[in-house]
């Protein structure tokens, strides 16, 4: 017993030729179909090509169309023929014209005879099928479909719904529950003749001419009928994209085909010349290879279509630019953001950084430059420091640092004295952790000893922009992660919330806290305040501060850097 | 209609366009004096498997023109009229896509652009159109990379026949700014080393970086604006909006030679580019002053098309 190929030609006839002369040498018969709507030359060219092979037969064609019973009908042609021309022919086998076989014939054959009777054609109910195209799964079977997908789509799309509308169903034949599956099978003589020469023939054929996609239905779902033997997968490796398409095999794909150990693959871009001289060459080595195995080939697909449909997060580029709330992740990792911790302690950069490994820049969103770590110009991905080239496009140039310094965590500083105009994507991104010290502004302010007039203005406009913050990081369509802390509280147990800050970043697991960053010395710091209320402003967001001596003596102002734990 | 009116100003100098098949990707360029960079450019796409080359000289005095004629798989027309006044050649070029690049994949490139796309190594141009045409897709988006060598620009000379690449071998990665332009529907990127070292304080006149080079053209498209637009509008979407990647390409660009100088100059002086060459002012001033460097500790250097496609400025899509 051998295994006989029908295939299936539309395109490419050369290297249809190609791979059928190949199947011929090797003892196996081929049956021909080619679409009726190939000019006759190139017909007449295919023919001649594979002339010298008596195995090689051409059937009746049929004009084929996507999608349609045409498709069925010219398969229906073809293994008739193979059936009654090669008696010697146990298993079809049905390829089209752009399969290639992968490991020698002799290894197919010998698989086949281990395994007599049995059918491989995947055959799924409709229930468990989650790839189909356009979301028609089992009204593939129950509604009608007059009018083609490809060229009148709206109209397709007009009656689907029109019969959804009015619930107009068909009715499917006693006795078959409709299945689906891959259209490249491999059935034994006994069944596929039991399906071509059934006595319902007739009333299957008009049932499933009205199917849409019968190629991927009719011997799928009427093998269940005729056999018990069905090995629910396809021998031919054939991925299909998220569109519905074919994914295509080229010459960098060679050693992936040769390590999947399927026998056949699907399909192959005609100019790959290397695929096409190494699988049909004669001296392709026979290894006794074990079971199909297309788990690489799998995930590299899966992982295309990812690419295509969901994208790298954080990423905007010259084909990737999300709309609002489409990115999948506005930034590609998280990062912290850190407001009146530069403003109370003196080294708080420096000591992140030791504690947790991050990086943490100075005021990214300064007015005069970004400041970024160890005072850099430029940064990671040759991002300069320019203010105007910041300010142009502000989120922008926050995503482009996320992005180019995947794999660090990245801290920066930020405050009311800063350009504002991030703020507004800092509170929408996800990955933005905040945390803010209000009224830590005014550190800076006591300690300038300007002016204080000026300090007055100062102040109040901080205060401003601050509260301005705040409502809209409290706000409860808010997405970055916020912790507040009023800079008394803050001041009066810092512990708690540094430990919490390292935490969160995690870099290296489980730190306990060993040092705390140098605070400010503060000594006279709530009588600035009551100066400020004294001038008529009032400075709220910083908490209750007591003034005079007596409190100051209370509050820790001058904490010891090494706590004692 | 504009570019029809203009076709008169191009003399046919050697119309070898009956050579072209079908099913050929053809590449349309227009350029000036550019004989030095000519053999590998066209060795370069060549290899891609280019089948036909259209090009228009405006007026070169170096051989260009002699040298083109010369080629077998090249047609060439001649102008000297207003390279400003034909919007940059693009109402030349036009002219020629619609007459000749009619359902074929053209592909737009000035001569200092290189065309990379995924797996370009192992697949040849035809591989992608294909694939494009199998997936109904009509255009093909990219990001020009500015290419620069390390040290200042005279400090290396380019050879005839060189791969340019092979002395501007390093560009920005990861600092470039996008909008979206909702009238045409095309993104705006702007940013790299122009933007960083010439223009830093002018951010919006940097130039625009996204271009549509590959298009499976009809009779009824037009390029805009360079290449960084198309009509319809439909042709500018080469993006994807709901997070997902497109395939995408980079043009490396090869302006960076030693070869600036000379070229700034001359451009300054015929005032022909955009803006009144605002560009090349800013080139020429800089130029004039120091020989810049614009190479920087954060400066990548050019692997391959994979490492580009790892850096997010180019994707793969679903192509695989």
């Amino acid at each position: 017993m051998t295994v006989g190929f029908v295939m299936m030609c539309h395109d490419a006839l050369d290297r249809a030729a190609q791979v059928a002369i190949h199947w011929a040498k090797a003892g196996c018969p081929v049956v021909i179909h080619v679409d009726k709507r190939v000019e006759s030359a190139r017909y007449d060219g295919l023919v001649r090509d594979v002339s010298p092979y008596p195995a090689v037969q051409f059937c009746k064609r049929h004009a084929c169309e996507w999608g349609t019973w045409s498709l069925v009908e010219a398969s229906q042609t073809g293994a008739e023929m193979m059936l009654r021309r090669f008696p010697q022919v146990g298993h079809v086998y049905l390829a089209s014209g752009s399969c290639l076989p992968l490991r020698p014939i002799a290894e197919l054959s010998a698989y086949l005879a281990a395994r007599p009777g049995i059918n491989f054609i995947e055959s799924v109910t409709t229930q468990d099928v989650p790839w189909t195209v356009g979301g028609l799964d089992h009204e593939r079977f129950t509604l009608r479909f007059p009018f083609s997908w490809k060229r009148h789509r709206r109209l397709f799309d007009a009656y689907v719904n029109l019969q959804r509308h009015v619930k107009l169903k068909r009715r499917i034949p006693a006795g078959i529950s409709p299945h689906m599956g891959s259209q490249w099978w491999c059935l034994t003589r006994q069944t596929l003749g039991a399906i071509l020469e059934s006595p319902r023939r007739d009333e299957f054929d008009a049932y499933f001419k009205r199917v849409w996609i019968p190629d991927e239905s009719y011997y799928q779902t009427l093998v269940r009928l005729y056999s018990d033997q069905v090995e629910s997968r396809s021998l031919t490796l054939s991925k299909f994209d998220y569109q519905g398409k074919p994914h295509i095999f080229y010459d960098d794909h060679l050693q992936l085909l040769r390590r999947s150990d399927c026998f056949m693959a699907r399909k192959i871009w005609p100019g790959a010349a290397r695929l096409y001289g190494t699988f049909l060459s004669d001296t392709l080595a026979s290894e006794n290879r074990a079971e199909p195995n297309p788990g690489k080939i799998d995930r590299v697909f899966a992982k295309a279509i990812e690419r295509r449909t969901r994208g790298r997060a954080g990423l905007y580029m010259a084909s990737r630019f999300p709309k609002n709330g489409w990115e999948n992740g506005k930034t590609c990792a998280p990062y912290s953001v850190f407001q009146g911790f530069g403003d109370l302690f003196q080294d708080f950069g420096p000591w992140l950084h030791k504690a947790t490994g991050a990086r943490v820049h100075g005021h990214l969103f300064a007015s005069e430059r970004a400041h970024f770590a160890d005072n850099y110009k430029i940064y990671a991905g040759a991002l300069p420091d320019t203010a105007a080239l910041r300010d142009y496009n502000p989120r922008a140039f926050l995503t482009n640092l996320v992005w180019n310094t995947r794999g660090e965590r990245q801290c920066f500083l930020f405050g009311p004295r800063d350009k504002q105009k991030i703020a507004e994507f800092l509170i929408d991104d996800p990955n933005a952790s905040i945390s803010v010290i209000t009224g830590a502004w005014a550190v800076p302010l006591f300690r300038s000893r300007r002016d204080f007039s000026d300090l007055r203005r100062a102040a109040a406009r901080l205060q401003q922009v601050e509260a301005q913050q705040l409502a809209r990081l409290r706000h409860i369509h808010t997405k970055a992660r916020v912790r507040i802390w009023s800079m008394a509280d803050f001041v009066d147990a810092p512990v708690e919330p540094l430990q919490s800050i390292i935490d969160e970043i995690g870099a290296r697991a489980n730190r306990r806290l060993s040092t705390a960053p140098q605070m400010h010395d503060l000594t006279g710091f709530g009588q600035f305040l009551q100066n400020l209320k004294n001038q008529g402003m009032q400075p709220y967001l910083m908490g209750d501060f007591p003034t005079g001596d007596v409190s100051e003596t209370q509050t820790p102002v001058r904490r010891k850097p090494y706590l004692v734990r | 209609m504009r570019a029809w009116r203009k076709r008169r100003q191009l003399t046919s100098v050697q119309n070898r366009t009956a050579q072209i098949a079908g099913n050929d990707t053809l590449l349309f360029s227009t350029l000036r004096n550019e004989r030095i960079r000519l053999p590998y450019f066209l060795e370069y796409y060549r290899a891609l498997g280019i089948n036909h080359f259209l090009i228009v000289d405006n007026g070169s005095d170096d051989g260009t023109g002699e040298y083109l004629a010369k080629q077998p798989d090249v047609s060439l027309w001649y102008t000297t009229r207003s390279y400003r006044k034909s919007r940059f050649g693009l109402d030349w070029m036009n002219h020629l896509l619609a007459r000749y690049g009619h359902r074929h994949w053209t592909l737009t490139v000035d001569v200092d652009e290189f065309f990379v796309y995924p797996f370009c190594e192992t697949r040849p141009i035809a591989a992608l159109t294909d694939w494009l045409d199998a997936s109904a897709v009509r255009s093909f988006g990219t990001m020009m990379l500015d290419m620069y060598p390390k040290g200042p620009l005279s400090q290396h000379s380019y050879e005839e026949g060189q791969n340019p690449i092979d002395i501007a071998n390093w560009f920005d990665s990861g600092n470039y700014t996008i909008s979206k332009n909702s009238a045409l529907g095309n993104l705006w990127i702007q940013g790299g080393p122009r933007s960083r070292f010439f223009l830093p304080d002018q951010p919006k006149k940097a130039p625009a970086l996204n271009k549509t080079p590959l298009v499976k053209w009809n009779r009824h498209y037009a390029y805009i604006s360079s290449t960084h637009m198309l009509l319809p509008r439909g042709l500018n979407k080469v993006y994807d909006e709901d997070g997902g990647e497109k395939t995408s390409g980079v043009l490396l660009h090869a302006k960076f030679l030693n070869t600036l100088g000379q070229k700034a100059q001359e451009e300054v002086k015929r005032r022909e580019h955009f803006a009144n060459g605002a560009e090349y002012q800013a080139y020429h001033d800089k130029l004039r002053e120091t020989d810049p460097d614009l190479w920087c500790n954060w400066s990548e250097k050019y692997i391959n098309w994979r490492q580009l496609e790892i850096l997010g400025l180019m994707s793969k899509g679903n192509w695989a």
